[in-house]
């Protein structure tokens, strides 16, 4: 379903692959991965990962499912512990659990695949929840801010609805205003557009490359081959636990140079 | 048989023992889900000793008979031990019931709840955690919220049941319409009408616990959370 998206989307994008990359993408390392190892019981999932995100840098992360790359994405913020190697957050250890934690995540937007909305609430109640409890913001500013999210993301005409009464890809772009109204320092995209129905990857997706244009550290796990060319600085293609390949997007989808990301890409570029 | 003057002859009677019920019932609702609510929390949190508190509490309270618990608390505690609550007998009996009752009661909330913290989406608290709410703030703001709207049928189901173990206060000493109609029926100028007696004081709780169970179905669907 998604294939078929992204085959004309690749076409319709193609010429703009050329364009500058953003001028403030700065060479800060603002997530580092070091050797990290995670186990799902016998499965090991993570093998010895090390990947550096630079501050205002957008890294795509593909692969086959079941490659790791969803709980790399997770681990990032602990929401999947991981069993050894180190990760840097900003140049801070990841806290163990506890307070330290909570604030630490605060400043890690997080978008999911089934957009995670909360279901009591509504989409503005939604977006004010985390201001206004965890930064302690003043409710009235955290709703005129929540507002202008809204607008960005082009739903402020649902702002007083709750979160079943939307289309996918409005929840899903609701969920993107609520990360970025913690005002994060990077922000991990997990799969943001798989749940959608395929005319609503696109409204999504042009959320995501504005918020790329205008420098925002990004990691996205996402089978949008489009995107990737699109707004990444850097692909990271993950298979059976492993990071596989680190290339341009340009080299990537035009010469990889390993033959497991050679053998994905026949796979998925060919219809 | 059908005469129904025994009931009637002591109705003034059974009215007091039916508002001593009344208030039985209605302090314990609120101190069990109090209790109820403290004790699911505990069973959901990250302190491996807070749990095995709310476990322990849970399988030991729900699985103690009702009588065993009241007399414990009006016998034993009141009684043996002089933990009074007040110089008053009656208040201070008043008290036990509704201590012993809340703290059997909320074993079963707790439980009732719990299912509900399970009918609530794990992406619901992996999205609270991801903006940094700690674990008592998500708990609270987003788990609990949804997890009672789920639970609110059921609820109702315990506080019914609630409502007819306030019976057994009797054997507290807790003079309430159970209590009361044994004392009419025990009076030596009581002759007979035993059955038309019990028959309205069965009435009186139906009409208690019918309007609680529709009242609970009514606003299990105005609170049903959408997804």
């Amino acid at each position: 379903m998604t294939d078929s998206e992204s085959g004309p989307d690749l076409t319709k994008n193609g010429p703009e692959d050329s364009a500058p990359e953003p001028a403030t993408a700065g060479d800060r390392p603002l997530v580092v991965v070091e050797h990290v190892n995670k186990h799902f019981g016998e499965l090991h999932v993570l093998k010895d990962i090390n990947l550096t995100v630079d501050s205002g840098e957008v890294v795509v992360v593909i692969g086959p499912s079941g490659g790791g790359k969803s709980t790399l994405c997770r681990s990032i913020n602990r929401l999947e512990p991981i069993d050894d190697g180190t990760i840097l957050v900003d140049g801070k250890e990841l806290p163990k659990e506890g307070k330290d934690l909570a604030k630490l995540r605060a400043d890690v937007g997080m978008v999911f695949q089934s957009f995670n909305l909360f279901a009591h609430k509504t989409i503005l109640d939604n977006i004010t929840l985390g201001p206004v409890k965890v930064r302690k913001a003043g409710r009235q500013d955290s709703q005129k801010h929540a507002m202008e999210l809204l607008d960005r993301v082009g739903i402020a005409n649902q702002a007083n609805k709750y979160p079943a009464q939307l289309s996918g890809g409005q929840q899903q772009r609701a969920a993107i205003a609520r990360s970025l109204a913690m005002k994060p320092k990077v922000m991990l995209f997990d799969e943001p557009t798989s749940a959608l129905d395929p005319e609503m990857v696109n409204e999504v997706l042009d959320v995501m490359t504005g918020l790329a244009r205008e420098g925002m550290t990004m990691i996205v796990v996402t089978h949008e081959m489009g995107f990737a060319r699109r707004a990444a600085q850097k692909v990271v293609f993950m298979a059976d636990g492993q990071i596989v390949e680190e290339n341009t997007p340009d080299e990537f989808f035009t010469n990889a140079r390993t033959e497991r990301a050679k053998d994905f890409l026949s796979k998925i570029l060919t219809h | 048989m059908f005469d129904f003057s025994p009931f009637f002859d002591n109705f003034d009677e059974i009215m007091q023992g039916f508002w001593a019920t009344l208030r039985l019932a209605a302090a314990a609702a609120v101190l069990s889900l109090i209790i109820g609510t403290a004790l699911a929390s505990f069973r959901v949190a990250p302190v491996p000793v807070l749990r095995a508190f709310g476990t322990g509490y849970v399988n030991i309270v729900r699985n103690t008979p009702l009588t065993l618990v009241l007399l414990m608390c009006s016998l034993g505690l009141n009684d043996i031990l002089a933990l009074k609550f007040s110089d008053t007998s009656s208040t201070t009996y008043y008290w036990w019931a509704v201590l012993g009752l809340s703290a059997y009661t909320g074993a079963f909330v707790c439980e009732t709840l719990r299912s509900g913290i399970n009918t609530v989406p794990l992406g619901q608290a992996e999205a609270a955690r991801s903006i940094g709410l700690t674990f008592t703030q998500s708990l609270r703001v987003i788990i609990l919220p949804q997890a009672f709207r789920a639970i609110i049928a059921p609820l109702g189901s315990v506080f019914i049941a609630m409502i007819k173990n306030t019976t057994v206060a009797a054997a507290a000493s807790y003079a309430e319409v159970a209590l009361v109609t044994k004392t009419i029926v025990d009076k030596p100028t009581f002759a007979n009408g035993v059955i038309p007696l019990f028959l309205g004081v069965a009435i009186g709780f139906l009409i208690l616990t019918l309007p609680t169970g529709y009242f609970f179905g009514w606003l299990a669907k105005r609170m049903a959370v959408a997804r």
